[in-house]
C-alpha cells in the first residue's frame, strides 16, 4: 500500500536490508561520528565495522547543538569539533570508506549545516562522494520540501524518524517521505545505551507495519548482541551508536571491531525463531 | 494588512518547526490547547487576575527627565517591567504557560534560563501552582548569576548547571529539549523567549504583548500622542516583542531593538545576532543566527547573561527583513555606562539587559532631538547584577566586605 517514493534507481540501503532479511537475519547499522577521535581513526573505525559484519554505516557529522544526542555522542562530537572538524571531512570520509569496503554509507546530520552548505550542493557532493543519503534527526517531513526535491534529483535516500508519540497520520507521512528505511525511535529520549529496549519499539514497528512500512530500523539505546537479536525479531534493522562510540573512546579501533563482531552475531539466524506473526499484543 | 499578532508557524521566511519527531506530538498538543485557551474568556480572566493580584499589573510608566538630559533632551518614558513580582517581564509569560500546563494536566515543568530571570519566574509559578520544576542553566551563568540560582532553589526548583558546549543559554536550551524529549508525557516546557519551535514564538509574544498594550494607552494618556520611537533590548527578544506588538500597526512609531555587542561587533566577542548573523536553523526555528561557514553555532558574548545568545526570535528576524524594526548593537561598556547613569540620575537601577535599551535610547534621543518622545521597555531590575556591576565599577570594597 504505502511505498516509499523512489526516483528511478533502487536504494542500496533498501537492497541491503532486503538481502539481510532474505538471508534470515536483519540489517545491522553502525553509527560513528566523523573526525572522532581523528579523521583517519574515524575512517578506520568505520571500515572495521563493515569488516566485522556491520551492513550499513551511519556517519554522524559533528554539530554544535546536537539536541537528539546523549552524553557519549555529545562528548565525541564536541571533541571532533574542537579538533577542527569541517563538513568537507564528511565527504572525504565517505570516499575513503567506500574505497575500502562495500557497504552503503548514510550521513546523519542536523539540518543547519546542510542549509548553510546549500541543500542542492550538499546533495550533489554527497552523491559524488558515494554517499547513500541522509538521516535527519531535526528535520521533519513538514519542513523538508527543499531536501525532498534535492534528494529525488540526486537519487539519495531520505531517512526520517518515527517516534512512539507520533500519530498514525505522521507515521504514514514518515513512510511516504522516507527512502531507505524509517528510523524507528525505540524510546522517548536521546541517544545512549540503555539496559532494556522499550516495548515501545516493538509496538511502534507494529504500528508502522500496519500502515504499510516495509523497511523499519530501530535505534536509540541498543548496545548488546541480545538487544540486536531481539529487535531483529520484529524489525528490519537495528542501529547501534553510543555503544560503538564508547568502545572507540575506551579502546580505539580494535575495540570497535570486537564489539561490531559481537553485535553482528546477534544479527544472523533470527528467523524463524521469532517471526513477527508470533508477537502477542 | 495588520502586522500584529501573527499566528506562526512562519513569520515571512522565518520560524517553523525544526525539531526531533519525538517532540511534534507535544508541540501539537500545546498548539491545540493554546488555541482553545486564547479563545476561552475564563483563561483570560484567570490570567488577568494573576497579573493584577500577583504580579502587580499594570506596571507603571515613569518619565525620566534627568536621564533624558543626556539624550538630547528628548522626552523619555520608561515602562516599568522591573517593578513586576520577581523583577522582570518574564513573569508575564511564565504565568500564562503555567496556566496552560495546568489545563493540559501535566505536573512537571522545565525551563532554560540565561540571566536567571526566566528561571526565577518559572520557579515562582511552579511554587504557586504546586508543580515540580527543573531549570537548566549554563554553568557560566550559574556563576555570574549566583543570586538567582539561590532564589530558584529557595523557591523549590532544582537547578541543573549545564556543562556542555559554551555552558551558556544555548546549551541550557539543548539540555532542556533533551529533558523534554525524554519526559514529555509528564512534562511541559515553559520556554522563556519568543524563539524555539512553533507555537513558542507566537505564544510567548502573546503572553508578553500586555506590556505594549498597557504602555501604548499609558503614553497616550500622559502625552496625548503616540511615542516617536519604542526601544527595547533583544536577546531572544521576548520583552522587545512584548512592547513592539501593540505598535506594529502604527507606522509613525519607529521600533528599535538593541542587541548585545559585547566587546564590539568588529570583534569575535559579541551577541549581535541580527547585526552580524545569517539566516539559519537553531533550537527549532529558522531565524538569524551567529554561525560559522559550516553552520556551527558560534559562541556569543555579552556582559549580560540574558542577552548572551547566538540566536533571536524569528518574528524579530522577519521585522528586520521587512524594515519594520531596526536592530542596532550596544557594547558592554555602553550598557554599563547607561546602567550607572540611570541609577545616578533617577534612582532606578536597571538590569544590565535593559541597560542596552537605555544606552541605545541615549543615542537615539540625540538623533531625534528634543521634540521626540521615546518609550523604553525597562524589562528588569538590576538587583541580580550587583556583583557584576560591583566588579565592573570597582565598587566592592575589600575592607567593607570583611568588616
Amino acid at each position: 500500500m504505502t511505498t516509499p517514493i523512489t526516483s528511478g534507481a533502487v536504494s542500496t540501503v533498501e537492497q541491503t536490508i532486503a538481502r539481510r532479511r532474505s538471508e534470515g537475519g536483519g540489517a545491522l547499522i553502525g553509527y560513528l561520528p566523523v573526525g572522532f577521535p581523528t579523521l583517519n581513526d574515524s575512517i578506520d573505525a568505520a571500515v572495521a565495522l563493515v569488516a566485522n559484519g556491520v551492513d550499513i554505516i551511519e556517519l554522524g557529522l559533528p554539530y554544535s547543538d546536537p539536541v537528539m544526542d546523549g552524553p557519549v555522542i555529545q562528548a565525541a562530537t564536541q571533541q571532533a569539533l574542537a579538533n577542527g572538524f569541517k563538513l568537507r571531512h564528511g565527504f572525504e570520509a565517505i570516499r575513503a570508506i567506500t574505497a575500502q569496503v562495500d557497504a552503503p554509507v548514510l550521513i546523519m546530520t542536523y539540518w543547519n549545516p546542510v542549509v548553510q552548505y546549500g541543500v542542492e550542493r550538499f546533495a550533489d557532493d554527497l552523491r559524488a562522494a558515494g554517499g547513500a543519503g541522509l538521516i535527519t534527526p531535526d528535520l521533519i517531513p513538514d519542513e523538508a520540501a527543499d531536501w525532498m526535491a534535492a534528494s529525488v534529483r540526486a537519487d539519495l535516500d531520505r531517512v526520517f524518524l518515527a517516534a512512539p508519540s507520533s500519530s498514525d497520520a505522521r507515521l504514514v507521512q514518515a513512510i511516504e517521505a522516507s527512502r531507505g528505511f524509517v528510523y524507528t525511535v525505540s524510546t522517548m529520549g536521546t541517544t545512549g545505551a540503555r539496559a532494556g529496549v522499550d516495548a515501545a519499539a516493538r509496538i511502534l514497528v507494529e504500528r508502522l507495519r500496519a500502515v504499510g512500512c516495509t523497511s523499519a530500523c530501530v535505534g536509540l539505546g541498543i548496545s548488546t548482541p541480545e538487544q540486536v537479536r531481539e529487535i531483529l525479531g520484529y524489525a528490519d534493522g537495528a542501529i547501534v551508536g553510543s555503544a560503538l562510540v564508547k568502545a572507540l573512546t575506551d579502546g580505539g579501533v580494535p575495540a570497535v571491531a570486537r564489539l561490531a563482531l559481537e553485535l553482528a552475531a546477534g544479527a544472523n539466524d533470527i528467523r524463524p525463531a521469532s517471526s513477527p506473526e508470533q508477537i502477542q499484543h | 494588512m495588520s502586522l500584529r499578532t501573527q499566528p506562526g508557524p512562519y513569520f515571512g521566511d522565518f520560524g517553523g518547526r525544526f525539531v526531533p519527531e519525538s517532540l511534534v506530538a507535544a508541540l501539537d498538543e500545546l498548539t491545540a490547547e493554546y488555541k482553545l485557551a486564547r479563545n476561552d474568556p475564563a483563561f483570560a480572566a484567570a490570567l488577568m487576575k494573576l497579573h493584577v493580584n500577583y504580579t502587580g499589573r499594570p506596571s507603571i510608566i515613569t518619565e525620566v527627565p534627568r536621564f533624558a538630559e543626556y539624550a538630547g533632551g528628548a522626552r523619555i518614558i520608561l515602562k516599568r517591567e522591573d517593578l513586576n513580582h520577581t523583577g522582570s517581564h518574564k513573569i508575564n509569560n511564565a504565568l500564562g504557560q503555567a496556566l496552560l500546563t495546568q489545563r493540559i494536566g501535566k505536573t512537571r515543568v522545565i525551563a532554560e534560563t540565561g540571566a536567571g530571570q526566566h528561571g526565577v519566574a518559572t520557579a515562582t509559578v511552579a511554587a504557586l501552582f504546586g508543580l515540580e520544576c527543573v531549570v537548566y542553566m549554563g554553568e557560566v551563568d550559574t556563576e555570574r548569576q549566583a543570586l538567582n540560582v539561590a532564589r530558584m532553589r529557595l523557591l523549590g526548583a532544582e537547578v541543573v548547571p549545564v556543562k556542555t558546549g559554551s555552558r551558556t543559554l544555548k546549551d541550557a536550551i539543548n539540555d532542556a529539549m533533551r529533558d523534554w524529549v525524554s519526559n514529555v508525557e509528564t512534562t511541559n516546557y515553559i520556554f522563556g523567549t519568543v524563539a524555539g519551535p512553533h507555537p513558542f514564538p507566537a505564544m510567548v509574544r502573546d503572553f508578553q504583548k500586555i506590556i505594549g498594550e498597557e504602555a501604548r494607552k499609558q503614553v497616550l494618556d500622559l502625552t496625548g500622542s503616540l511615542p516617536d520611537a519604542v526601544t527595547a533590548c533583544v536577546g531572544g527578544g521576548s520583552n522587545a516583542m512584548g512592547i513592539f506588538d501593540a505598535f506594529l500597526d502604527d507606522p509613525d512609531v519607529a521600533l528599535f531593538g538593541y542587541e548585545a555587542a559585547g566587546d564590539g561587533v568588529e570583534t569575535a566577542r559579541h551577541a549581535a545576532t541580527i547585526t552580524k548573523g545569517r539566516p539559519g536553523v537553531l533550537h527549532g526555528a529558522r531565524s538569524m543566527l551567529l554561525q560559522d561557514e559550516d553552520g556551527q553555532t558560534v559562541d556569543s558574548h555579552s556582559i549580560s547573561a540574558g542577552l548572551d545568545y547566538p540566536g533571536v526570535g524569528p518574528e524579530h528576524a522577519w521585522l528586520a527583513s521587512i524594515g519594520r524594526a531596526t536592530y542596532l548593537p550596544i557594547t558592554d561598556d555602553e550598557a554599563m555606562s547607561a546602567l550607572r547613569l540611570l541609577s545616578r540620575t533617577e534612582g532606578i537601577i536597571p538590569a544590565i539587559e535593559s541597560s542596552h535599551a537605555l544606552a541605545g535610547t541615549l543615542e537615539l534621543g540625540r538623533a531625534l532631538g528634543p521634540e521626540a518622545t521615546i518609550l523604553v521597555n525597562l524589562s528588569g531590575r538590576g538587583d541580580k547584577d550587583m556583583e557584576t556591576a560591583g566588579r565592573y565599577f570597582d565598587l566592592l570594597d575589600e575592607g567593607a566586605e570583611q568588616s
